[in-house]
């Protein structure tokens, strides 16, 4: 039998069909669900954990993980926050905070790489250190309010007809993912990325310089997540030391609802921009529902990970079947 | 030319140990040198031991009183991190524990039928992670961190989102009680019988050397016919068993469940506390002795930092810090550069 799809599509495949089968759900149970304003705020809503995501997505493509990013993006959004109250201008602490962002990957980068150390554990460390870093800037929520960034949340929107204004930071996602898509794809960070998952000694062999494309990976994780923080900060109009606490789970399963296997070297970008937004149709669900528990997202997003992983489980299986048999699986991305 | 000899077997409890020394000396310094300070033990040093209703307190015996929960908790990691695996989800298995315990309580069930409903629903927690690891053959972080994250949500949903405050005098004794021939906690004791019992499984049996093995070669062991799946399972078991004593612990010392704050940031202490007793990251070996040694520094650690009004919330911090030194002394590199320095 032949399927008409390629095993590697399925998840990909079975991504998109729940996230039609969720809005789906949503559209029959609630009046206005599926309305176009109701999803176009759900990619405002979920920026933040998209542009992370994107990050995440190259850290787990080369082999890697980033437990840090919800301690990394409750950071900056505190240090944001606390710098506009001291009377610095946005932009100056947005600059800050992303320099900082890159610098906090960097130094991951280079403990993961020099010292051999397991990345969960360096980055562990970082989610721990990070997080309590931000009750020693502020102890609780700090409000702001500035000028420049009313000019910015009133001007700067796109108008999509219909009474529905597009803000700024669904824009912003887009533009990442997209930038994160040419350069998963068509760069030769990006080949070199994909090589050292999929097989670390291969690629040092091949010549592909596997600690500096380490280091870049998570820098880029860093930068991300303090481009995440700052969509949150200005998006809650604060920043609070206990936001964003988990974020890192939702984040690796919107990478892996997307299509990348935890174990490295297969994935793509816009697969991420689908688990995103599955997790965050999931979330508006459980929003409406209006009497469930929060806490039913995060054993949503657990769950869904899991029952993720164990579908690559079996495609792996079934590959390796069809392998032995003469079929053959590509690994790498396709040449453009 | 030297000829090199096998490296001896140093105890691995030293270096914690000498790590609650050097912290019990910082802390004696500050209390001598701090102008208008307490003196060496004046009233509010560090080393300062009094009786309060008989019953001898201050900062030293603290150590003792609430080092338990630590020393537990590093007891149960210790041989999942000897098989090469790690459990990120003890806070929150703690968090379920407690619950499960006051919610029961509450509900007006005798104390044995809680201790044992929420210990056993804290070991199939640990199976959960157990089956995730083994057959399901996930990154143990990976898996791990789904109850980390999720379990919480869990602990929330048993105790509908509140504080559950329970009345028994059965829970309140496993943290708060103290037999009358012993000064010390019965937490205290519960956590050496518990180092005792483990020490006797793992060193007077074939259990520790099958940890060993597997940890060290997981597929040279296979072929040599070690169970090492069934016996994977087995340590996450154990480990979340063991946080489940430590979450009731936890709850009998504050006589409520909260499962919000019982056992957060506990996570990557207990991590630190079996890796600087002598337990690597890469498996392969296994020390108790040192980890419970490692369990007390972790409290000593945290006793200082409340002696000297660093929040709950900020002392991950410097934790984190101290454990990244430790990763990076131990780290094959840093060892290898050790080596070659001292060969020649």
């Amino acid at each position: 039998m032949r399927l008409p799809v390629s095993p590697r599509q399925i998840p990909i495949a079975v991504a998109g069909l729940i996230l039609a089968g969720l809005i789906g759900l949503g559209a029959v149970r609630f009046e206005h669900f599926a309305s176009f304003p109701n999803l176009a705020n759900l990619l405002g809503d979920y920026a933040y954990v998209g542009i992370a995501s994107v990050g995440a997505t190259f850290v787990i493509l080369s082999g890697g993980i980033d437990l840090s990013v919800g301690s990394l993006v409750a950071f900056t959004s505190v240090l944001t926050a606390d710098l506009i109250r001291h009377g610095w201008h946005p932009l100056a602490a947005s600059a800050l905070c992303l320099v900082l962002g890159a610098a906090f990957g960097r130094v991951t980068g280079w403990l993961v790489r020099f010292f051999a150390l397991p990345a969960f554990i360096v980055t562990l460390a970082g989610m721990f250190g990070l997080r309590a870093a931000c009750f020693l800037i502020a102890g609780e929520s700090v409000s702001i309010e500035h000028p420049f960034l009313r000019w910015v949340s009133s001007s700067l929107e796109l108008d999509a007809g219909a009474g529905v204004a597009i803000p700024l930071r669904s824009l912003l996602l887009l533009a990442v993912v997209v930038v994160g898509f040419i350069l998963a794809r068509s760069t030769r960070f990006g080949r070199n990325v994909y090589a050292v998952g999929g097989n670390e000694r291969a690629a040092q062999m091949m010549g592909v310089p596997v600690g500096a494309t380490t280091i870049w990976v998570y820098t880029l994780a860093g930068f991300c997540s303090a481009l995440a923080g700052l969509v949150f900060t200005f998006y809650k109009q604060a920043g609070d030391p206990t936001s964003a606490v988990g974020l890192e789970l939702s984040v690796v399963a919107s990478v892996v609802i997307g299509g990348t296997l935890l174990s490295g070297g297969v994935g793509s970008i816009p697969g991420t921009l689908l688990g995103v937004l599955i997790l965050g149709v999931i979330r508006l669900l459980i929003d409406f529902e209006g009497n469930l528990n929060s806490a039913w997202t995060s054993i949503a997003i657990g769950s869904l990970l899991l029952g993720f992983i164990g579908l690559q489980k079996l495609i792996g299986e079934i590959g390796l079947r069809s392998t032995q048999t003469g079929g053959s699986l590509d690994r790498a991305p396709p040449t453009p | 030319m030297m000829v090199p000899s096998p490296p001896a077997r140093r105890p691995a409890a030293l270096w914690p140990a000498l790590g609650i020394a050097l912290l019990i000396i910082i802390n004696a310094l500050f209390d001598l040198l701090a102008p208008g300070g307490p003196g060496l033990v004046g009233p509010g040093a560090f080393l300062h031991v009094s009786l309060r209703d008989g019953v001898p307190a201050g900062a030293l015996i603290d150590i003792l009183n609430y080092g338990a929960t630590f020393v537990i908790l590093a007891l149960g990691m210790t041989p999942v991190i000897a098989t090469r695996g790690v459990d990120l989800s003890v806070g929150s298995i703690m968090a379920i524990s407690g619950a499960v315990a006051a919610t029961m309580s509450v509900g007006g069930r005798p104390a044995a039928e809680s201790i044992a409903l929420a210990v056993g629903i804290a070991a199939l927690c640990g199976l959960w992670n157990g089956v995730l690891v083994s057959v399901l053959r996930l990154q143990p972080f990976v898996a791990t961190l789904v109850l980390m994250v999720a379990g919480r949500g869990v602990a929330q949903m048993i105790t509908d989102s509140q504080i559950t405050t329970f009345h028994d005098a059965t829970l309140e004794y496993i943290g708060l009680g103290r037999p009358s021939w012993l000064p010390l906690p019965f937490s205290f004791i519960l956590a050496g019988a518990l180092l005792g019992v483990t020490i006797v499984a793992v060193r007077k049996t074939a259990l520790g050397l099958l940890l060993e093995a597997v940890g060290g070669n997981p597929e040279a062991a296979r072929l040599a016919g070690v169970r090492a799946r069934l016996l994977i399972v087995g340590t996450y078991v154990w480990c979340g068993a063991c946080a489940g004593v430590a979450g009731l612990i936890a709850a009998a010392n504050i006589k409520a469940a909260d499962p919000f704050h019982a056992g957060r940031n506990l996570e990557l202490a207990a991590i630190f506390a079996v890796v600087v007793g002598g337990t690597p990251l890469t498996g392969g070996r296994l020390n108790l002795v040192g980890a419970a040694v490692g369990g007390l520094l972790m409290q000593c650690l945290t006793t200082t930092m409340y002696t000297r009004n660093i929040g709950a919330d900020v002392a991950p911090l410097p934790q984190a810090l101290v454990i990244l030194a430790v990763c990076i002394a131990g780290a094959a590199p840093v060892r290898a550069m050790r080596a070659q320095k001292a060969a020649r």
